[in-house]
């Protein structure tokens, strides 16, 4: 019999229901290979006691064929997540011993549809990196390596642990979020699929803030169904979060297999960006041929305002994060350092709380919004991000239904490769991920080939807002040529 | 545009958070480094753009004003650094 932590989480859900295996010896195999595998730093917490009482209940359900949609499916949850009485830090130190009192919209999702919880997964500090070496627990280890060498590379971030756990068959499914791309890159980095959904798609309480106006939540998981099975129940209007779309939420399973013949896709001659590994190129025609030979049309689209969509996001983000982040002040929860008066108490929990990267934009964010800089980068962002969604908006309304380009412009880099002394290196691995949060469009990731170093390479979906059952449609039919990737276990 | 010591220094303290001397340099230079990437946005021309307010064009939800949650103190404190009874305890504030 297959490994049952190797059965996609469809396969599961099927085995599952015809009795081929318990919910309980599911979540037993996910447990005992999330121990075998803590040299990746995948998960921050373990909770293999609720794991088990939640399969146990699915048992239970399966028994009588009352199962949920997610039946005893088991899930890692990205510790932005708030999860009751499960410690939730979004890996930060100034959280510190933080255990919610309440649960996250989105993971009362999942387990109102029937997903047991394995634990909380690694992630970049706040959500705030590209490649999980911000975390206060460490780095998360990528499961892959090159060709011929033991390096440890990156999962990409900040959704790191919860790429890594996917590809390392250490959950069926992980929730991630995505502010300026931390679904769809690590998801590219590991061989994994990832979709980031329209902006107001899934409801964002009980999420840990970053950036609200970009911030949106999304699953990671093995195959392109099995990322449609997850959304389907973490999407959904909630009347907690005024920005959450009052809009019925399709089968998004059922848009799989769906012809895609006839449907127009662009390619923006903008995203052949200097720098871009020739290996990603070539990727990116492959995919092309793909779709051409399902039937789709290809046409050259023009977004002429894509070069902007980076630095507009480093306005706009640390802008947001400094003011969601004013909340951490050593009073209410958290880290508390004693200072020589209130202020001193505040300015010391902040600077030991915090790490570096988090500071970093936290202070940029300051000064943009400060007093006579407010006009010149602040405002002058959120107008170019105006032209950045009117460039989408003019594409689609000519006809387009998705735009097909690379996910990241190289393949997964070495830990520690990028943290030099110039932040801007590690914000360049976004670029053709963030266009996508500044328009608050649908994205998708799906590994569709491997780099000369023998690492997967990601291509990515984008969709017109509120179409992620196109990007489905599209993306299984990438799966369907490109074939799936995993790692060789090197682990234990 | 770029910060000078004195600048970051302000801003830490606006942001409320402490910068021991020795790294001033250092922040002011990485600082710069982001401020000088993100200058390009200078160059586009945004003559008659509205900047934007919400990605989805979505009309602001009201609800019935009515008293939906509360009587929960507890949980409220419960990770609460210091507290005396239902209140969180903070360092003196006035003199």
């Amino acid at each position: 019999m297959t490994e049952l932590t190797s059965l996609t989480l469809a396969e599961a859900r099927d085995g599952l229901r015809k009795r081929a295996f318990s919910a309980v010896e599911l979540a037993d195999a996910h447990v005992a290979a999330i121990e075998q595998a803590r040299a990746l730093n995948a998960y921050v917490v373990e909770t293999p006691d609720v794991a088990r009482a939640m399969a146990k209940d699915a048992d239970t359900r399966l028994k009588s064929s009352d199962a949920r949609p997610l039946e005893g499916i088991p899930l890692g949850i990205k510790d932005l997540f708030a999860t009751k009485d499960v410690r939730t830090t979004a890996c930060s130190r100034i959280l510190d011993n933080f255990v919610p009192t309440y649960e996250s919209t989105v993971t009362s999702q999942l387990w109102r549809d029937g997903a047991v919880m394995l634990g909380k997964l690694n992630n970049d500090e706040f959500a705030m990196g590209s490649s999980n070496e911000t975390s206060c627990f460490g780095p998360v280890i990528n499961p892959w390596r090159r060709k011929g060498s033991n390096a440890a590379l990156v999962p990409g971030g900040s959704s790191g642990g919860s790429s890594a756990a996917v590809a390392a068959r250490l959950c069926l499914g992980a929730t991630a979020t995505d502010t300026g791309g931390s679904i769809r890159q690590p998801a590219a980095f590991t061989g994994t699929v990832g979709i980031k959904p329209t902006y107001g798609r899934c409801s964002r309480w009980g999420i840990i803030a970053y950036a609200s106006s970009l911030d949106q939540a999304g699953p990671i998981a093995r195959t392109v169904r099995d990322t449609a099975i997850l959304l389907r129940s973490m999407a959904g209007h909630d009347p907690k979060d005024s920005t959450s779309v009052d809009r019925a939420v399709p089968d998004y399973e059922a848009a799989l297999g769906r012809p895609v013949k006839g449907l127009t896709i662009g390619i923006p001659k903008e995203y052949r960006v200097p720098g871009m590994a020739a290996e990603i190129g070539t990727l990116w025609e492959q995919g092309v041929a793909w779709l051409k030979a399902a039937g789709a049309e290809i046409v050259e689209v023009s977004l002429p305002h894509t070069k902007y969509a980076l630095p507009a996001y480093y306005i706009v983000a640390p802008a947001e994060a400094s003011s969601n982040l004013a909340r951490y002040d050593g009073v209410r929860y958290g880290l508390r350092q004693p200072g020589r008066d209130v202020i001193g108490m505040y300015e010391k929990t902040r600077a030991d709380g915090f790490g570096a990267e988090v500071r970093r934009r936290i202070m940029i964010g300051t000064y943009v919004l400060s007093a006579g800089y407010y006009d010149a980068y602040y405002l002058q962002a959120q107008k170019v991000r105006t032209l950045i969604k009117r460039d989408f908006d003019d594409c689609f309304a000519k006809g387009v239904d998705a735009i097909l380009t690379p996910t990241t412009p190289s393949d997964a880099f070495g830990l520690g490769e990028k943290a030099g002394a110039d932040p801007i290196e590690m914000y360049l691995n976004d670029v053709f991920t963030v266009t996508v949060n500044m328009a608050g469009l649908p994205g998708l990731s799906i590994p569709a080939g491997l780099s000369s170093d023998g690492l997967p390479l990601g291509l990515q979906l984008i969709g017109r807002p509120f179409d992620e059952e196109t990007l489905f449609s599209l993306g299984a039919v990438i799966e369907q040529a490109a074939g799936s990737f995993m790692p060789e276990r090197w682990w234990y | 545009m770029s910060v000078d010591e004195k600048t970051v220094r302000r801003i830490a303290h606006l942001a409320r958070v402490a910068v021991a001397e020795d790294d001033v340099a250092h922040l002011q230079s990485e600082l710069n480094a982001i401020l000088a990437f993100v200058e390009q946005l200078s160059e586009v021309d945004c003559q008659g753009v509205e900047p934007m307010t919400s990605v989805t064009p979505m009309a602001m939800k009201k609800r019935e004003d009515k008293i939906t949650d509360g009587g929960i103190a507890e949980d409220v404190l419960r990770n609460a650094p210091a507290r005396e009874g239902s209140y969180f305890l903070v360092p003196k504030v006035v003199e």
